[in-house]
């Protein structure tokens, strides 16, 4: 039984069927398989956030995850969110305040920064900080990925008004 | 690292599970959120040889409120709990709770079942069935078994769980009147596990407690519930009293040693969640006096 199973689902909009075998985890397959390497791979043990994506809406560790436990969900790595616009002022805001060096973490941080504006759209410092706490950034020490959010929540939120 | 290789099977139902783990014994791993059992399969810490996947049965995800009993199926995630209306009325210590299981991206996938049979001792969860008074469900080949939650929890990464049964539910009894909670935990950072941590549950009489069930959880092989507690039941709360209660939580604790915190650090450590627990709870700041946030 170790033999390939096959998955079918949508990434960022486009259907994609698969043979996999059952150890590959999603963020391999987004990668290797999918050509997506947007999706970053640190730790593969759940802790640095840089592997961070969407499934079925709600974001997700994809080294915890395994691609024959995606079959039938949608999936939305960082080039969905980034090719869609969702996220360009965010993306602008990052750019802008030097919220990124090295970059590696930048992905998993967009794909956690919209989801706390996807459901707050006025969170204050402490409450970005909290939703960030499981993204690790080891260049910025993080004030300026937290200024980064909060201008950029703040930015929608006049738009909005 | 990546997982080792191992086989897969996606269980139809809860029977189709039981059959699956009867017949592949101690070398089948369930699967529900993996938000415990992926980062230890990924270190190879556990290398299971079949996969079984639970996170399709519906029939286990869930919460219900029936008379005064408030029943929580296994494949519930933490954002359910954190989100649910019955939850926040009822069991609100729990939902204080989750809000503490790691970050947003794991609360996503993580189970209640998941997490409990998991047992790790400075989770937030175990403890707080302690403190509840949880009965936790399983469902064997034998039949199912009704375990309280202060018997299922042995050891690390040890519960009463026999390797053919699975979890299927909690039940908490609610409803109590004149009920109040307290939660916190020391940790480094915001998700990350406890190094001391306190889950408690009590019901109040005018300025005593009736009950009060400190349940501890950071300071050992399993969450413990405190004996102390009970000095504190049905008397009036002085400093002398709470400092007694605080002397025989320390005597009774037996905390571990690890990277983040010394036996002593951690005693201490419990001893001034017990006084801001029972400040906060009988609303006395004057019983805060060594321990202030």
């Amino acid at each position: 039984m170790t033999a390939p199973v096959s998955i079918s689902m949508e990434v960022n909009g486009e259907r994609v069927e698969a043979q996999v075998t059952p150890r590959l985890n999603l963020a391999d397959f987004l990668r290797e398989h999918l050509q997506l390497t947007g999706t970053h791979v640190g730790c593969e043990h759940g802790v640095c956030g840089a592997c961070t994506v969407r499934v079925d809406g709600e974001i997700v560790r994809s080294c915890l995850m395994l691609a024959v436990q995606v079959d039938g969900a949608a999936v939305q790595t960082i080039e969905g969110l980034s090719d869609s616009g969702e996220i360009s002022d965010l993306q602008a805001a990052f750019r802008d305040r030097n919220a990124l060096q090295c970059g590696f973490c930048t992905p998993g941080m967009l794909m956690a920064a919209q989801d706390l504006l996807r459901q707050n759209q006025t969170p204050d410092r402490e409450q970005i900080r909290a939703h960030l706490a499981g993204n690790y950034c080891r260049c910025t020490g993080y004030q300026a990925i937290v200024d980064a959010v909060e201008s950029t929540a703040q930015a929608r939120a006049g738009r909005s008004a | 690292m990546k997982a080792a290789a191992f086989a897969y099977a996606r269980a139809t139902s809860v029977s189709n599970a039981l059959e699956l783990l009867a017949s592949h014994g101690e070398g089948a791993k369930l699967l529900s959120g993996g938000q415990s059992l992926m980062p230890a399969m990924n270190l190879r810490l556990v290398s299971p040889e079949l996969i079984i996947d639970i996170g399709g049965l519906a029939e286990l995800r869930g919460i219900l409120l029936s008379g005064q009993v408030l029943s929580i199926g296994a494949l519930t995630r933490h954002v359910d709990l954190l989100k649910s209306p019955e939850i926040a009325s009822h069991a609100p210590l729990l939902a204080a709770a989750v809000a503490h299981v790691a970050h947003p991206a794991i609360r996503n996938r993580g189970t209640i079942g998941g997490s409990l049979a998991h047992a790790d001792p400075a989770s937030e969860l175990p403890a707080c069935m302690l403190a509840l008074g949880a009965v936790i469900i399983a469902r064997g080949p034998r039949g199912e078994r009704r375990i309280s939650a202060e018997e299922f929890f042995t050891g690390i990464y040890e519960t009463t769980l026999s390797p053919d049964e699975l979890l299927v539910a909690v039940e908490l009894p609610v409803g109590r009147k004149d009920s109040a909670y307290f939660f916190h935990e020391f940790e480094r950072r915001h998700g990350d596990f406890a190094i001391v941590g306190l889950a408690a549950q009590a019901v109040l009489q005018g300025e005593t407690f009736a009950d009060l069930q400190l349940a501890y959880f950071g300071v050992g092989d399993k969450p413990v519930l405190a004996a102390a507690a009970q000095k504190l039941i049905g008397v009036a709360i002085t400093p002398v009293a709470l400092a007694e209660a605080a002397a025989a939580l320390g005597e009774a604790l037996a905390p571990h040693e690890d990277q983040q915190a010394t036996p002593a650090m951690r005693r201490h450590l419990a001893k001034v969640l017990l006084a801001r627990c029972v400040a906060k709870l009988l609303n006395r700041s004057d019983l805060n006096a060594g321990g202030a946030a």
